[in-house]
């Protein structure tokens, strides 16, 4: 008797290949030939091209405002998303449901309509924008107007992260520290911030990688004045239509090493924390 | 230390967990909170430990006023009923916790935390597993670095919650007497909930049974088993066969079903309770009471032989359990089906409007069944 290779539901052969040759072919199209097409562009004029692009004075400060903006946007939105994440996991208020929804708030509206809003507010004909005109403080189209809605755009990352896992974890642990006569810095310290810290690392690099690559809400409030308030995805579009491709590309290419580096090490935070996880359900049982 | 619970009462939006209710739990003394789930039990435990404010009343630890103290400084061992250990710590950091919070001014030197961790670990027989992770260890284990953990802080008052819910029968079991040992060592008063009738009357000095947010009897478990003062704790304190029946002079009947009592009763309705021993089953009805049964299952496993029976005639709302000796088993061989009486000895009537309980007994009217002689002859036989 002839043996038949057992087939199941769905396993054709021609089925599997022709789905693996599809996917090959747009991850190639649209995702490896275009990151490699940057760097191929950014070395056009070879290494020497690269270093003369980049230690220009305009990209030197469009990176270093870039970093100013990521250095304190991540600080504010830890703070601040780890505050959210304690008070709607760890207490009960009226419309704390309504707080949780809130919070995805930039998720959900386009960036642009983000910095016209901001644009409306705060600048110089608008309703507080005015006022503090007349204060002397100018905070559209120069760099606190960049960090604002750059801090309005990320600020759900941290957040988001932390909820889902202080909800899983509960607040048992936090109530045997206190009974054991912790402080509540202490009980933060040693109790809570070790079991999330995971999930914060991993909040903190996607943070990182929005706030450097954020373009539209900036775009919006930061006016475009080179060698001041240009960031760096900003720097990429003037270059561009400046016709300096390789300058625009060279560019590009530290935005897309920025992401890169983001790629590792979020897969290196989701493996640690799918450990955790495994963990945590060990405990559970 | 004694605690004394004043006219506490506590409310969850529209759910009143506990009605005001007032409690004295003298100085040393194992004292179990029972009830069944949503009666108010953890509620009131978490309160004494101050992880929950009450709405109203006071709590006092030997007669000190600790309504405005915080947990933190209450100086309470709570055992959770999850144990809640610090997943990413040790064994014996989850153990030192408490003591490497103190003040500077108050904490021992590394070496001596160190001593007393090994000391403390030691005494739960865990010295072993000091530098395993909670993940690693079985749920008696973890059970019992949470209670090592909760005693570092040599604290005068331990509560427990749940302490043994989340366990299997027999590590339940080693580890109740271990802390019924531990309790008679060292002298704290502690306070445990639980919602296992046999644990509470097996490990309390005293049993304090709660229901919808009231107190509803606090006796020993001795005193609590034999002369309960309501409904409800009756029906908790194990399985109750009932007959609900209206009463004409001093017979209780209902459908096929009668009872003559000792004596005559004024209400119209009333209920006998009839616990599984205080009854026996033979094949023919007694001068006193007939109550038809048929046999539904047969239970063999444990010192006497459980039948699970259905009313004949007439109804009750759980099936009848009762028990009998194997050497009756053995001499009858009852099968699924078959058609018995039983015959109350003592019995426990509950009177339309009354809340406590009269005591009946029947004197010994058993007319002699060569096949069903008195279970007391047979224990001795047996014996």
């Amino acid at each position: 008797m002839q043996t038949r290779a057992s087939l199941r539901v769905g396993d054709q052969p021609w089925v599997k290949w022709s789905l693996i040759s599809l996917a090959l072919f747009i991850v190639g199209t649209l995702l490896i030939v275009p990151l490699v097409a940057i760097f191929v562009q950014a070395f056009g004029d070879g290494v020497q091209g690269f270093l003369t692009n980049i230690t220009d004075t305009y990209t030197l400060h469009a990176i270093s405002l870039t970093l100013l903006v990521a250095a304190l946007t991540i600080p504010l939105n830890l703070v601040f998303g780890v505050f959210l994440a304690w008070l709607v996991t760890r207490f009960e208020f009226p419309g704390r449901k309504l707080l949780i929804t809130l919070i995805d708030i930039p998720f959900a509206v386009s960036p642009v309509v983000a910095g016209l809003l901001y644009l409306l507010l705060y600048g110089s004909n608008g309703w507080l924008g005015s006022w503090l005109m007349d204060q002397d403080v100018q905070l559209m189209f120069s760099w606190p107007g960049i960090l604002m809605v750059t801090v309005f755009v990320t600020c759900p990352f941290v957040a988001r992260e932390l909820i889902p896992l202080m909800q899983q974890q509960g607040k048992e642990e936090e109530e045997a520290g206190v009974t054991l006569g912790a402080s509540g810095w202490q009980l933060f310290r040693r109790v809570t911030l070790p079991n999330i810290q995971w999930a914060l690392i991993y909040g903190v690099v996607l943070t990182n990688a929005r706030a450097m690559g954020e373009f539209g809400a900036v775009s919006v409030v930061s006016g475009n004045i080179r060698g001041e308030t240009n960031t760096l995805p900003l720097h990429v579009e003037l270059l561009y239509q400046d016709y300096n491709a390789v300058g625009a590309f060279t560019s590009a290419s530290l935005l897309a090493g920025i992401a890169l580096i983001t790629l590792f090490v979020k897969s290196f935070v989701e493996w640690r924390q799918a450990r955790q996880r495994r963990v945590l359900d060990e405990v559970s049982e | 230390m004694s605690i004394r619970v004043e006219n506490i009462s506590k409310r969850f939006g529209q759910f009143q967990a506990l009605q005001p209710l007032t409690l004295e739990i003298p100085d040393g003394e194992l004292v179990g909170l029972l009830g069944p789930s949503g009666s108010g039990k953890t509620t009131l435990l978490r309160i004494i430990a101050g992880l929950e404010t009450a709405d109203t009343g006071r709590i006092l630890f030997h007669g000190q006023d600790v309504t405005n103290v915080h947990v933190r400084d209450r100086r309470v061992g709570f055992v959770f009923q999850h144990y809640a250990l610090f997943r990413h710590m040790t064994v014996a950091q989850n153990v030192a916790f408490g003591l490497e919070v103190l003040p500077k001014a108050e904490r021992p030197s590394a070496p001596e935390i160190h001593k007393r961790v090994a000391n403390l670990l030691d005494m739960v027989q865990l010295g072993h597993l000091a530098k395993r992770f909670p993940s690693q260890l079985s749920g008696g284990q973890k059970q019992r670095v949470a209670l090592a953990r909760a005693l570092a802080m040599q604290p005068q008052v331990l509560l427990l919650d749940e302490p043994f819910g989340a366990l299997d029968a027999k590590v339940r079991k080693d580890l109740r007497r271990w802390l019924r040992s531990l309790h008679d060592e060292l002298h704290f008063t502690s306070v445990f909930v639980t919602h296992d009738q046999e644990e509470a009357l097996e490990l309390s000095d005293k049993v304090v049974v709660m229901s919808a947010g009231k107190i509803e009897q606090v006796d020993s478990p001795q005193e609590l088993y034999s002369r309960p003062e309501s409904r409800f704790v009756f029906d908790f304190l194990g399985h109750i066969n009932v007959l609900d029946a209206q009463v004409k002079g001093s017979r209780l009947q209902q459908g096929a079903a009668w009872v003559e009592l000792p004596k005559a009763v004024t209400v119209p309705m009333a209920q006998l309770y009839l616990r599984p021993h205080e009854v026996h089953l033979q094949q023919t009805p007694v001068a006193h009471a007939n109550l038809p049964l048929t046999i539904n299952a047969v239970s063999l496993i444990g010192a006497e032989v459980r039948l699970e029976l259905q009313p004949d005639g007439w109804q009750a709302d759980e099936p009848w359990e009762i028990g009998i000796s194997h050497a009756q088993y053995n001499a009858w061989q009852p099968m699924r089906g078959d058609r018995c009486y039983a015959v109350p000895d003592i019995g426990h009537l509950f009177m339309q409007g009354v809340t406590e309980p009269e005591t009946l007994t029947w004197a010994s009217t058993l007319i002699q069944d060569p096949n069903f002689p008195k279970r007391s002859a047979h224990l001795a036989e047996v014996s």
